[in-house]
């Protein structure tokens, strides 16, 4: 029930005195509410749930967190190459 | 498409995966609280690809699922009055009364239709004057904005014909029930991202600090709910209860504030009895005395209900955690998604039926 597609807005209008929109999911273009986004413009993505934008999408947080996850594990495999190229190294002098 | 498919990659799923199995020393049982995510947790095998010592119990948080037994046996009712087009949410209509369900109703003729939106219902009483449109209004706080935006719809256009059926769940009061259950084992909660998408996640802070829990807002993608999971396990393991956001690209603490408004206007608190858990004081909403007019539970006098649940379902316990699905003796016999016993194994987001569309029919401690 609580399913959110995140989708582009492509087209912003007026009706019964809500304020509408269309939304590409893509390719697939359905009409939404965009009464509760505001501030939403055309080009901006929002998260849609049963017609209705329910948040706009903060696409600088979204790549934020991707490059977070891309990041993640990275020192641990440079550690371990590290450690792993001192075992082929001949034993330090002593 | 965008913004789905990057939060679906395997590799970052793989990295993610990794980092909770070096971080994981002690032993957790987390809740996802919604069935939405339920579903991605077994479509995608997730449970299965965590460390043994961490341990996902499915929450209550299938609207379809926990919609008592006399507001069916209502709609039903109200579903079957001659000049009534009943419109609903496509997975309220094979949810089980104590007799028929919707599409029993639609096959001895009733006038039932599914909805996308619930400005569709409106829509069509707008066309149709002559009938009488009730739109069945249930969900958690993610789809409240949207029925409470019908109502006013239909008060802005001078609608006579249109009614709302109200049954109305809401996450922190069930979370709140949960945690102070003597039977809860639940350890950390993956609160539902998009309920936090329109009520923001502040009212969280007081259960986390209260019952010391960590409560980790998260997403519904496969990443998503892997660092939701990650992040509940820092904590865990830190002895950390803090609220966290792990969906920051769709919530925020104060939440979506024109949606808030509107539901302040038509909608007043109540308490709400949970289909399979019983009633939870002031977790659901109704409507507010300014859109009485608009109340199907007011306008149409259905009183004669007598309710009969299955006597070998257990979808009660399923929904409070305490067995998995695959654990009921009826699960996958009796029961199955075209026969379905309890709502748990009807709604697409309901516990049992990702247990019986994924394959899960004997339980992982069974097989050892």
């Amino acid at each position: 029930m609580c399913l959110g597609i995140p989708g582009k807005v492509i087209e912003i209008y007026e009706a019964h005195s809500t304020k509408m929109g269309k939304v590409d999911f893509g390719g697939i273009v359905k009409e939404v509410c965009l009464d509760f986004v505001p501030d939403v413009t055309v080009g901006d993505y929002t998260i849609v749930h049963v017609g209705f934008a329910i948040t706009q999408l903060d696409e600088q947080s979204a790549q934020e967190t991707l490059a977070l996850f891309e990041e993640m594990g990275i020192l641990e495999e440079e550690l371990n190459v590290e450690a792993g190229d001192e075992q082929t190294l001949p034993p330090p002098i002593s | 498409m965008k913004y789905l498919e990057e939060f679906r990659d395997p590799d970052l799923a793989k990295k993610l995966l990794d980092d909770i199995h070096a971080i994981t020393k002690g032993n957790w049982a987390l809740m996802e609280v919604c069935g939405g995510q339920t579903h991605s947790i077994i479509r995608n095998g997730i449970d299965q690809l965590l460390p043994d010592s961490i341990e996902l119990i499915h929450g209550p948080g299938c609207p379809v699922c926990v919609t008592p037994l006399e507001v069916i046996d209502k709609a039903l009712a109200i579903a079957s009055r001659p000049n009534v087009v009943f419109c609903s949410f496509g997975d309220m209509l094979r949810v089980p009364g104590s007799g028929k369900d919707l599409f029993t109703i639609k096959s001895e003729g009733g006038d039932v239709r599914i909805v996308y939106s619930p400005l569709d219902a409106v829509k069509i009483a707008r066309e149709n004057p002559d009938r009488e449109v009730v739109f069945f209004g249930i969900g958690f706080e993610t789809t409240a904005p949207a029925n409470a935006m019908a109502v006013v719809q239909a008060k802005r256009l001078g609608l006579t014909n249109f009614s709302m059926l109200v049954s109305h769940v809401l996450v922190p009061p069930a979370i709140e029930a949960i945690l102070s259950s003597p039977s809860s084992r639940v350890q950390g909660f993956l609160a539902a991202g998009h309920v936090c998408s329109v009520m923001g996640y502040w009212q969280y802070e007081p259960l986390a600090e209260k019952y010391h829990v960590p409560i980790v807002v998260t997403g519904f993608e496969p990443l998503d709910l892997l660092q939701g999971i990650r992040q509940t396990v820092i904590q865990l393991e830190e002895g950390r209860a803090e609220v966290e956001n792990a969906y920051a690209r769709a919530t925020n603490k104060q939440g979506n504030i024109p949606a808030q408004k509107i539901l302040q206007e038509v909608f007043e608190f109540t308490d709400r009895k949970w289909r399979g858990i019983g009633e939870i004081p002031q977790s659901g909403w109704g409507l507010s005395e300014v859109y009485r007019d608009f109340d199907a539970a007011h306008k149409y006098d259905v009183t004669d209900i007598h309710t009969e649940e299955s006597t070998i379902c257990r979808s009660g316990e399923v929904l409070q955690g305490l067995i998995k699905p695959n654990e009921c003796p009826a699960f996958g016999k009796e029961c199955t998604p075209r026969k379905p016993l309890g709502a748990t194994m009807v709604s697409s987001e309901g516990a049992c039926a990702a247990y019986y569309q994924y394959g899960r029919f004997v339980s992982l401690e069974s097989i050892g």
